[in-house]
């Protein structure tokens, strides 16, 4: 029994995606910056691929850069807004308690260079108001950078509402978009995003690629200095191979999203209710704004961890927000975030369902994580503890 | 490459002295919640020797091994020798563990420290009264 339930971390290549880079390694190895005919060839797919992955968003082609993947492209957009900003002295920032790593990371490095970082609590829900977006916008805000959708959580950001608060004050908005692209249909015109970075491995395409949509007009500013590819602003010779293979993965994810999303959105609810059955456990995350396929659970009294071996050892292949799985002492900002105490995010579960998953995996899924949870809250002290009435239960 | 040792994964699969031992002469506990981990140990003692020791764990997998290893390396043991193991003699006993674990076994000579000063400490009022 082998079940892939991660798809958060990552997908499967498409068989499209395979064959599309297969084709292209094989019958158009040219540099797309040269002048002559197998030159032009790669150039011809480059910007083929580049007009395809800007229809999926309603951008123009001249609005997306390639880059190598979603860190790259959230660096780069919050770079380009910051070094804009203090240009005009503005140096404010707005984001989330809850994004990734990639954006709070650069902002960190940002306010050692003299920047104002906000973050917005993202309640117990985790979602960020947009009215609260509006009211911590001050004169000096340069950037508002707020997630599309949680990566641990799964939870959809109202950015429609967020987009047309920044663009009403006149505040550049980027969202790091890297979990949406794919499952979600994205309309950076309608939704007033000036920046938005994906990542092509999270929709079944290629790792190391990824782009960065950056609205025509908005600061650019290039983080890798070299030649002139990207117009002027990502150099070096383009990944045409990994970024014709994405541009496969998506229109292949695109043209099956609306199946595809009723049809996880079922398992994800059965899995949902399924795992609800274990007591002292809660859902992480609002249970209807969520991705099609993300369930994250915190189980009272367990440590994420060994759930996680212990689910591998049954074939499942899943990901958990305790600080052992990610190194440091601190479980995951995420449920943090959301107000889970250190206690219970140890024992936080992330399944991420996806293409190759179907319902029988979800019957074999429900039953593995009840027996692993029984198995170690029987002999954890802090399930005595909680038993015993020595502690209270929190979930 | 596995993140554990075949070791490390045995002992973890199938921990050795799980559980409590509800007439304890010893009973020690390391960790907090709050990091994760969280270390019982229960040992029962007849003429300073470890004649039984059981343990419960709530933590990752190599708290889980450190936990069952310690408990076989003390078991039948006389109390000098039990209070001289150290986290290095598990971590060799396991095979290794990958550095951000190595606390993990730091836990379970903790573990069986505090339930030797519980034994100390239980002796000591049992004399005064």
């Amino acid at each position: 029994m082998s079940i892939y339930a991660d798809h958060a971390a990552t997908t499967a290549m498409s068989e499209a995606a395979i064959e599309a880079m297969t084709r292209c390694m094989r019958d158009c190895y040219g540099n797309p910056s040269s002048l002559y005919r197998i030159g032009q060839q790669a150039k011809e797919v480059l910007e083929q691929a580049r007009e395809e992955v800007a229809s999926v968003i309603n951008a123009q082609p001249r609005e997306i850069y390639f880059t190598s993947g979603g860190s790259e492209a959230d660096n780069q957009a919050i770079r380009s807004a910051a070094l804009a900003g203090k240009k005009k002295g503005k140096t404010h920032i707005i984001s989330s308690a809850f994004e990734h790593h990639a954006v709070l990371h650069t902002l960190n490095t940002l306010k050692l260079e003299g920047f104002d970082v906000t973050l917005l609590p993202v309640h117990e829900n985790g979602i960020v108001i947009p009215a609260e977006v509006e009211a911590a916008i001050r004169p000096d805000t340069c950037l508002v950078t707020i997630m599309y959708a949680n990566n641990e959580i799964g939870t959809i950001q109202p950015i429609r509402e967020i987009g047309a608060v920044c663009r009403a004050h006149n505040v550049l908005f980027h969202t790091d978009a890297v979990q949406a692209v794919g499952p979600l249909a994205i309309d950076v015109q309608a939704e007033s995003i000036d920046y938005l970075s994906a990542s092509s491995h999270k929709f079944h395409g290629p790792k190391g690629v990824g782009f960065l949509y950056a609205r025509k007009g908005v600061p650019l500013t290039s983080l890798i200095d070299g030649g002139a590819q990207e117009r002027g602003r990502r150099a070096g010779t383009e990944n045409v191979p990994g970024i014709v293979g994405m541009a496969a993965a998506l229109k292949e994810t695109v043209a099956e999203r609306e199946s595809e999303n009723a049809r996880l959105t079922v398992l994800r609810d059965r899995l949902i209710a399924g795992l609800s059955e274990i007591p002292h456990s809660a859902l992480n995350g609002d249970a209807e704004k969520r991705l099609p396929g993300n369930v994250n659970f915190c189980f009272e009294g367990i440590e994420g961890e060994s759930l996680l071996l212990l689910l591998d050892e049954k074939g499942i292949s899943a990901s958990s927000g305790s600080a052992c799985t990610s190194g440091s002492l601190d479980p995951s900002h995420v449920l943090l975030a959301i107000g889970r105490i250190h206690d219970v995010a140890h024992g936080s579960l992330r399944l991420s369902l996806g293409r190759e998953n179907t319902p029988e995996d979800v019957e074999y899924i429900i039953p593995a994580v009840k027996d692993v949870v029984t198995y170690l809250r029987g002999f954890s002290p802090v399930w005595r503890d909680l038993q015993s009435g020595k502690k209270s239960f929190i979930l | 490459m596995a993140l554990y040792s075949e070791k490390v994964m045995d002992h973890f699969l199938h921990p050795r002295n799980v559980g409590v031992i509800e007439d304890a002469d010893a009973v020690g506990e390391v960790g907090n919640a709050k990091c994760g981990d969280i270390m019982k140990m229960y040992l029962k003692i007849k003429d300073d020797i470890v004649e039984d020791v059981k343990f419960e764990t709530f933590g990752c997998g190599s708290a889980i091994a450190s936990s069952s290893m310690a408990t076989e390396m003390i078991k039948g043991k006389p109390l000098s020798e039990v209070a001289k193991l150290t986290n290095q003699a598990v971590t060799e006993a396991l095979d290794g563990l990958p550095a951000h674990k190595i606390h993990c076994s730091v836990l379970a000579e903790e573990a069986i420290k505090s339930a030797l000063e519980d034994y100390e400490a239980r002796k000591a009022s049992k004399a005064n009264s």
